[in-house]
């Protein structure tokens, strides 16, 4: 197999808007040659409707869509060159699997012969050959989802555009599909856009992680930068636990029940603030003294996650979560006095101090 | 499921189609019976009345003319109908409700109602452009309509109409090849359905021809019952049974395929090898 090189994919100032509700609010990104970018955001944040952009399955109210230098953002969608994997299954039910592969090369003037050897070729590269005869009701769903990926690949799409492919997966299938997904698109180079609302999906699969919020990119950076230096507090809570502790910025610092953070943005003004600390930066000691302190408190729930547990440790006022390995974990069941440390990361601050001191 | 309650279930099954068999086949059996009785009581059974069909110059013509018209109008309303429907699915889903109120709107209009609105135009055409009887599947399109829409509504319902065109305009597919090589083949059951019901209904069409003066196959029975009962009665359990060997070719073709068991995930050989842990 021919392995095509990836194209530089350009979103410039994309805006769409549905009756008067803006559904995209100027999304400029650009992806290079090969890279797997991977939209992260909540329902309705616009993830979706910006890849319906790049697909031209619907047209952008403003702002320009560019393949490798090239604008198509007037060209149809059956012009588009794109590949894409939806999230409802979308294999035609009255063909069988190589059928259902051969399809875009057919469109695509392709001779008999080369359709047989390229469908065997892309349904290999997806482990189903030996299913190139079933149809669509004799596959499960991951297998589905893997011979559309091996039919929007066979055409050699400019780009490829995954639309949450693994959400109708149970858990187990879905875990190893991405792997796989990643795998085959390492494989052909193809420039890939995949849409997510599921983190870990994100994080796993991506060069870079967009986070999208309210038609809007809030920070576009690598899984780790996205996880340990959220750029806002969207961000920070979005992707990953947050514990929200009230605390005071001062002197360029952030001073939290007696601990002093340093802050992230470090032109906070002063006043009441909320530090959004992570859970694996709050360890846990052992605390015989009844006097209560301001990181003093009750542990009252331990959930075990494996490697690690999840303490959530009641401070009076606010419930606050811990994430520590699970031997050191053990050492505080649920009833125990424990005293709080935060690690003096670098922390982002929001100012809303309305919200439930603990979210996910 | 207890064996006594399998039993009686099977038994209330088999009276019912028993029943059911009955009330549809006693009267035809008594049509047939009727058609095959000779010019007096004692007289001996004769197929006379059926082979009269074929002698029977405007009777054969009256057939022909009224497969001519049901195969017109079968093709008209899926031209007219599937594409728009089609159309208003994936594109204007909030004119589905007035679609649908208009395509179903003859069933409240009687069809005298119908004929006396219609009557002027159809006059205007025969006087000026022609005379011919297939003209009169411009109103067998009116009337189809509501069993039509029906029929492809349960079949556009039935498929995820809007991922599988976008899957195929995302991989090239024009509108026509996503009609014609994506959505047609997956809802050929519906289409059937809506055309053995057109069939069905041009075929048993009387008011409307009659009406406007054409003599189409209904009409013709209507005369030829007045000169040879039997032979109206031949030609009436020979159209029953042409319905139903539509009907037959309807339940083959919708027949759901052959079921296999989804096979199990495979693990998927590469540079990166087999997940790790347990499958």
């Amino acid at each position: 197999m021919t392995t095509p090189a990836g194209v530089e994919v350009r979103l410039e100032d994309l805006r769409r808007s549905y009756a008067g509700v803006t559904a995209l609010d100027g999304l400029s990104l650009t992806m290079a040659p090969g890279e797997l970018v991977a939209l992260l955001g909540p329902s309705g944040c616009g993830k979706t409707t910006a890849m319906r952009l790049v697909a031209g399955l619907e047209e952008a109210n403003s702002g320009r869509v560019m393949f490798g230098g090239k604008d198509v953002t007037g060209l149809p969608a059956n012009r588009r060159d794109v590949g894409m994997v939806f999230q409802a299954y979308s294999l035609f039910p009255h063909m069988t699997a190589q059928q259902n592969v051969e399809f875009g090369l057919s469109l695509h003037k392709v001779n008999a012969a080369k359709r047989r050897e390229r469908s065997g070729e892309m349904l290999e590269l997806v482990g189903l050959s030996k299913y190139a005869n079933r149809y669509a009701h004799q596959l499960s769903g991951g297998q589905q989802q893997r011979v559309a990926l091996a039919r929007a690949l066979a055409i050699q799409p400019t780009v490829l555009l995954l639309d949450e492919p693994l959400s109708a997966l149970d858990a187990k299938v879905r875990s190893r599909l991405r792997d796989e997904i990643r795998r085959v698109q390492l494989e052909v180079g193809t420039t890939t856009l995949f849409v997510t609302h599921d983190q870990e999906e994100a994080l796993a699969i991506a060069d870079r992680v967009g986070v999208m919020n309210a038609g809007r990119l809030e920070q576009l950076d690598s899984p780790v930068a996205i996880y340990s230096r959220p750029a806002t507090p969207f961000v920070a809570e979005f992707v990953g636990l947050t514990n929200r502790i009230p605390g005071m910025v001062k002197f360029g610092m952030v001073e939290v029940r007696g601990t002093e953070l340093p802050l992230v943005q470090h032109d906070a003004p002063t006043g009441p603030a909320i530090a959004l600390v992570r859970p694996e930066a709050v360890a846990l000691a052992s605390e015989h003294d009844s006097v209560p302190g301001p990181l003093i408190g009750t542990v009252i729930a331990v959930a075990f996650l494996g490697a690690t547990s999840r303490v959530s440790v009641d401070l009076g006022d606010i419930v606050v979560l811990a994430q520590l390995p699970t031997a050191e974990a053990s050492a505080h069941p649920a009833g125990t006095r424990v005293r709080l440390a935060i690690r003096p990361d670098p922390v982002l601050i929001a100012r809303e101090v309305e919200k439930a001191p603990v979210e996910a | 499921m207890s064996r006594s309650r399998r039993v009686k279930l099977q038994a209330f099954r088999v009276t019912i189609f028993i029943l059911l068999g009955a009330f549809f086949l006693v009267p035809i059996g008594a049509m047939f019976e009727f058609s095959t009785r000779g010019n007096s009581v004692t007289a001996p059974r004769t197929m006379e009345a059926w082979t009269n069909i074929f002698q029977t110059a405007d009777l054969v013509k009256a057939i022909t003319v009224s497969l001519e018209l049901a195969v017109i109008t079968s093709v008209g309303m899926l031209v007219l109908l599937l594409p728009t429907m089609v159309w208003v699915r994936l594109r204007l889903p909030r004119v589905h409700r007035i679609v649908e109120f208009l395509c179903l709107l003859p069933l409240t209009i009687p069809a005298i109602a119908l004929v006396v609105g219609i009557a002027p135009l159809y006059h205007w055409i025969e006087i000026n452009l022609t005379d011919s009887i297939l003209i009169l599947s411009f109103v067998y399109l009116i009337i189809v309509l509501p069993y039509s829409y029906r029929a492809l509504d349960a079949g556009l319902a039935a498929i995820d109409i809007k991922t599988m065109s976008e899957a195929a305009r995302s991989l090239g597919a024009g509108w026509g090849t996503v009609m014609l090589r994506v959505i047609v083949p997956n809802m050929s059951t519906a289409i059937l359905n809506a055309c053995l019901l057109s069939v069905a209904v041009v075929l048993g069409e009387f008011t409307f021809a009659q009406l406007l003066y054409f003599e189409n196959l209904q009409v013709a029975i209507g005369y030829v019952g007045l000169v040879s009962a039997g032979t109206s009665i031949a030609v009436s359990v020979a159209s029953l049974i042409f319905a139903f060997t539509l009907l037959m070719i309807l339940s083959f073709f919708g027949r759901p395929r052959l079921r296999i068991a989804p096979i199990e995930e495979t693990v998927i050989p590469g540079p990166l090898g087999p997940p790790i842990g347990p499958k």
